[in-house]
């Protein structure tokens, strides 16, 4: 067996040592070692997005990065987005009010993915958003309430009224 | 203190029963990352299983050689057809009637069919292990186009079922034949068609496509020695079935298997059928005693389980020249794949595709189908779809865009000319349907005048004129559909899956504080259960929804029920709590009428209890009536509150919808863009308004995908040709229209709250409003009908051909 390599991450906060093998995927090693399974697997290609991470401030698809490869790193997972308090943060509220979810299967990935991209571009448009997203598939909601839900945050954070309203 | 006074309206709110758009309780987990799902779930000692794939689409297997495979370090075991063929689970049983090897029995009919299942210690180490495992193969001929599959001279596919001339569903004609399934008068039919002023004739396809939930099918089977007893955790639209099934196959007493479905991340059909890592991961649970885990990847999804459609349907309708339809007939060659797996009630093997006379006033039809086996992937399940509607909806309402290009009429006028009457429900079908209840022309016109339809027409025929001066290169198309679908399988007189009766069940038990717990045989895989079940009881029985609990999926404690699928829930599982709730209100009024000292009948409902009818003032609520059910019932009536309820629909319901597209096709590149997409859907009662919206948006969007590029497609060898994400067409938020939905109420007249069911809707009606769009914008240069799917590339050979 080829030798395993230390790792030193911060995930969620939370500083991580662990001796991984070369070709252990950084999914699997958040599933499966750190029992962090809010990052789904639905493609193994990086088309889906289920399992889009924050790592150093990028969002990346967890599938197709080794663990060792992300020695050193920040990680922010879908566990570490809520309040500091437990409640759902602005952007996670957003999903459940704009209806921006059905089966959940896409839902960490998509909201790791907006995050970014709010932080990136704090008060986009329809298309930005839909262009955003455009690395994270989702099979039930047909989008358009994912966009909401993501304009509709921009709109609370940004501290002015929200256009965006659930039918 | 004094108590607050509250509205009767705030009351009402306060219960978020039906009608009102309550937030999901689901999405508090999910959009937390804590949702449940099958690959989620770690036992001790788990190994994993996976899969050695055929390469070839048709070949005979001289030679399996593990050794290598089993020699390496973390390999648990390898297993074989040899290896099951102790046990007699070698071969299945599938939906439909015929048997689907497990593990290919020396031989495989299509590519990537199972040949041997590997047990490690990890995924790593069986993917190793997959690659060490030897196949000899030797070649065979490849059959994979059906028009050539009841050729005198194409190659016996299935030798397993040599001189078998009796199918599941009556005579076989030929080795390759599976079935033929006839609906209709056909004599009657003919005479209409001799008689007939106009007539058209189209072979219209409906491709091979898959349903692709984000999350593929997998599980986790456990099997405990000492007691004897089997646990699967699996990705199951149907755990009741699969528990059946799972005890019918392997001996083990159905008590002491116990199936789970937890949360499941899309299922669209995909996960209704027994697959062949569901039976190895329990074989190989119950050989090395350990939990097994098994995961498709997302290519042995696409590839190996559950397709949908491949219908290829010979569709002629007869018409008077003033545009009244007066027969239809259709024939349909279907491609089944290597087995017939079908997801569909038993005694169907076309499902319910003699729906095919759709939202029109046919007089006569006749169908016949023929179904054919192919070195194809085996499946045909019920994608979005309730057994075969969306092709049957796609079918009729092309042929009627075609038959209204014949006759110069416009599409709508077309339909609005031959719609089944509101005063003709309940509506006999010439093919044998009794529809519940409808108002199409209401419909079509409220959709119409939304879209503002006229001026559509009026600017399509001016650009039309603009593009023949040679003005534009775009050409614009409308796309009309109405579809009827025919959901909720399904009384028991007609529908059962093999043997069981396609009932479903809802048990609700009121606590003594008037909290509830409520257990359903339904099994939700997105479509919110969770919040909309709470609603309908919070409504029967006046407890607000947030004080009920829903539980699906556990096949120990949830009653029997035949699961998920063809929009069946509502219609089903909705009537069931329905039901339910209504026998423990029957109850609740003898106590309440104990406790206010009246007679029962003079007490009535009054949103959250009982009143004394006359003297409001005097009145239970439900939550002080539970508490005296349990601590002070009547004399002489047993305490508790609570039922259970087995609900065998008399009929199934009838959603309908109006649908319109608007659409600029680009014809030097082919490209598409749905400029607006308007849908129009009737439902029936509405239960959750959001949830109907999410669901219409989804579900179009799954049309959207198959009618503009989704085909599983095989090459003359037998190849799969893209079954992976790369080239299997889902779209991204870029490419999805923006949907626009409206509705019209037409209730039931025979569910106890009115409601008919829409998940599916969407995409029945969708598929055909952009093919039609399609069509419609190249009708002017001659095109009859364009084969599906509509992607850019087509769409430009099409212009091509036609000259544009």
């Amino acid at each position: 067996m080829t030798d395993q390599i230390p790792i030193s991450i911060t995930v969620n906060g939370r500083s991580v040592r662990r001796f991984v093998d070369p070709r252990l995927l950084l999914i699997h090693f958040l599933r499966e070692d750190l029992g962090l399974t809010g990052a789904h697997i639905g493609c193994e290609t990086s088309h889906c997005g289920a399992c889009t991470v924050d790592l150093d401030g990028m969002s990346v698809k967890s599938c197709t990065m080794f663990a060792a490869q992300a020695d050193g790193a920040t990680i922010t997972t879908i566990e570490g987005m809520a309040n500091p308090d437990g409640t759902l943060s602005v952007l996670q509220e957003s999903f459940r009010q704009m209806h921006g979810l059905q089966c959940g299967y896409c839902t960490p990935g998509m909201i790791m993915r907006a995050s970014v991209l709010l932080r990136e571009n704090p008060d986009p448009t329809d298309d930005e958003v839909r262009q955003g997203i455009a690395g994270n598939l989702c099979r039930c909601t047909g989008y358009q309430n994912i966009v909401k839900a993501v304009r509709h945050a921009a709109a609370v954070i940004n501290g002015r009224p929200s256009q965006e309203a659930a039918e | 203190m004094n108590e607050m006074v509250i509205t009767r309206e705030q009351r009402e709110a306060r219960l978020e029963g039906m009608g009102c758009k309550r937030k999901r309780v689901e999405d508090i987990r999910f959009t937390q990352g804590k949702g449940n799902y099958v690959d989620d779930l770690k036992l001790p000692g788990m190994l994993h299983g996976d899969f050695v794939r055929s390469q070839y689409g048709h070949a005979r297997i001289k030679r399996i050689d593990a050794a290598k495979a089993r020699a390496l370090p973390g390999v648990i075991a390898v297993l074989t057809a040899d290896d099951l063929k102790p046990l007699g689970l070698h071969w299945m049983p599938t939906l439909a009637g015929d048997v689907q090897a497990v593990l290919a029995d020396g031989k495989v009919h299509f590519q990537n069919q199972e040949i041997a299942f590997v047990v490690a210690e990890n995924r790593y180490v069986a993917d190793d292990a997959i690659q060490l495992v030897e196949v000899e193969y030797e070649e065979l001929p490849v059959l994979v186009d059906p028009f050539k599959a009841l050729d005198p001279d194409a190659p016996e596919l299935r030798p397993d079922l040599a001189g078998k001339t009796v199918g599941a569903h009556g005579p076989r004609k030929h080795h390759n034949h599976i079935f033929e399934w006839t609906v209709g008068d056909r004599a009657a039919t003919d005479e209409a068609f001799n008689r007939a002023d106009v007539t058209i004739k189209e072979m219209i396809s409906y491709q091979r496509v898959h349903p692709s939930p984000l999350e593929t099918c997998q599980c986790v089977a456990s099997f405990d020695k000492i007691k004897g007893e089997l646990t699967v955790h699996g990705t199951f639209q149907a755990p009741h079935v699969i528990r059946t099934v799972a005890s019918l196959l392997s001996k083990i007493p159905e008590h002491k298997i116990h199936v789970v479905a937890p949360d499941i991340g899309g299922g669209f059909g995909n996960k209704v059928g027994a697959y062949s890592g569901y039976i190895c991961a329990i074989v190989a649970t119950i050989v090395t005693g350990q939990p097994v885990k098994w995961v498709e990847d997302r290519i042995e999804n696409l590839s190996t389980t559950s397709f949908a459609r491949d219908y290829h349907m010979t569709t002629e309708i007869a018409a008077t020249k003033d545009g009244k339809v007066t027969g239809l007939r259709v024939h349909v060659l279907a491609d089944h794949g290597a087995f017939d797996a079908c997801a569909d009630p038993s005694k169907w093997p076309a499902g319910f595709f003699n729906i095919v006379t759709g939202s029109y006033d046919f007089p006569v039809a006749h169908l016949a189908v023929d179904g054919v086996y192919t070195n194809k992937a085996p499946g045909g399940v019920a994608y979005r779809c309730s057994f075969r509607v969306t092709e049957a909806a796609y079918c009729i309402e092309r042929a009627m865009d075609i038959l209204a290009h014949k006759l110069g009429l416009d599409p709508a006028e077309l339909r609005l000319r031959n719609f089944v009457r509101r005063d003709q429900f309940p509506y006999q079908s010439a093919l044998g349907w009794e529809y519940d209840s409808g108002d199409y022309d209401t419909a079509m016109r409220k959709a119409m005048d939304a879209v503002g339809y006229a001026e559509l027409r009026a600017e399509q025929a001016r650009r039309r004129e603009a593009f023949r001066r040679g003005e534009t290169r775009e050409i614009m198309g409308i796309g009309v559909s109405f579809f009827t679908e025919i959901v909720g399988a399904g009384p028991s007189k007609n529908c059962d899956i093999l043997g069981v009766a396609m009932f479903d069940s809802a048990e609700i038990r009121i606590h003594p504080t008037g909290s509830i717990i409520a257990r359903m045989g339904s099994k939700s895989q997105g479509q919110g259960h969770e919040t909309t079940w709470a609603q309908i009881i919070a409504t029967e029985l006046g407890i607000p929804a947030d004080d009920i609990m829903i539980e699906e999926g556990n096949t120990d404690t949830a009653p029997y029920g035949l699961g998920t699928y063809g929009s069946r829930s509502t219609p089903v599982t909705g009537a069931a709590i329905a039901m339910a709730a209504r026998k423990i209100k029957a109850k609740a009024q003898m106590i309440a009428a104990h406790l206010l000292e009246v007679s029962e009948y003079d007490l009535e409902w009054d949103i959250d209890g009982f009143r004394v009818k006359g003297n409001p003032e005097r009145a239970k609520t439900m939550k002080e009536i539970a508490w005296a059910a349990y601590n002070s019932p009547p004399p002489g009536l047993e305490p508790g509150l609570e039922a259970v309820n087995y609900y065998d629909p008399p009929n199934m319901t009838y959603p309908f919808g109006a649908y319109i597209c608007v659409m600029d096709i680009d014809v030097d590149t082919g490209v598409a863009t749905t400029r607006r997409f308007y849908a129009l859907d009737d439902c029936g009662t509405r239960i959750n308004p959001m949830i109907i919206e999410g669901q219409v948006h989804g579900g179009l969007t799954e049309a959207f995908a198959i009618a503009m590029g989704q085909e599983i497609r095989y090459d003359e060898l037998g190849n799969v040709i893209g079954a992976s994400f790369m080239d299997f067409f889902l779209p991204t938020a870029v490419e999805t229209p923006v949907w626009e939905t409206d509705f019209t109420v037409t209730p039931s007249p025979h569910h106890p709250i009115g409601a008919k069911g829409v998940g599916e809707s969407p995409n029945v009606g969708g598929v055909p409003c952009f093919s039609n769009a399609v069509n419609d914008a190249f009708s002017f240069l001659g095109a009859t009908h364009i084969q599906m799917p509509h992607d850019a590339w087509r769409l430009w050979q099409a212009a091509q051909d036609l000259g544009a």
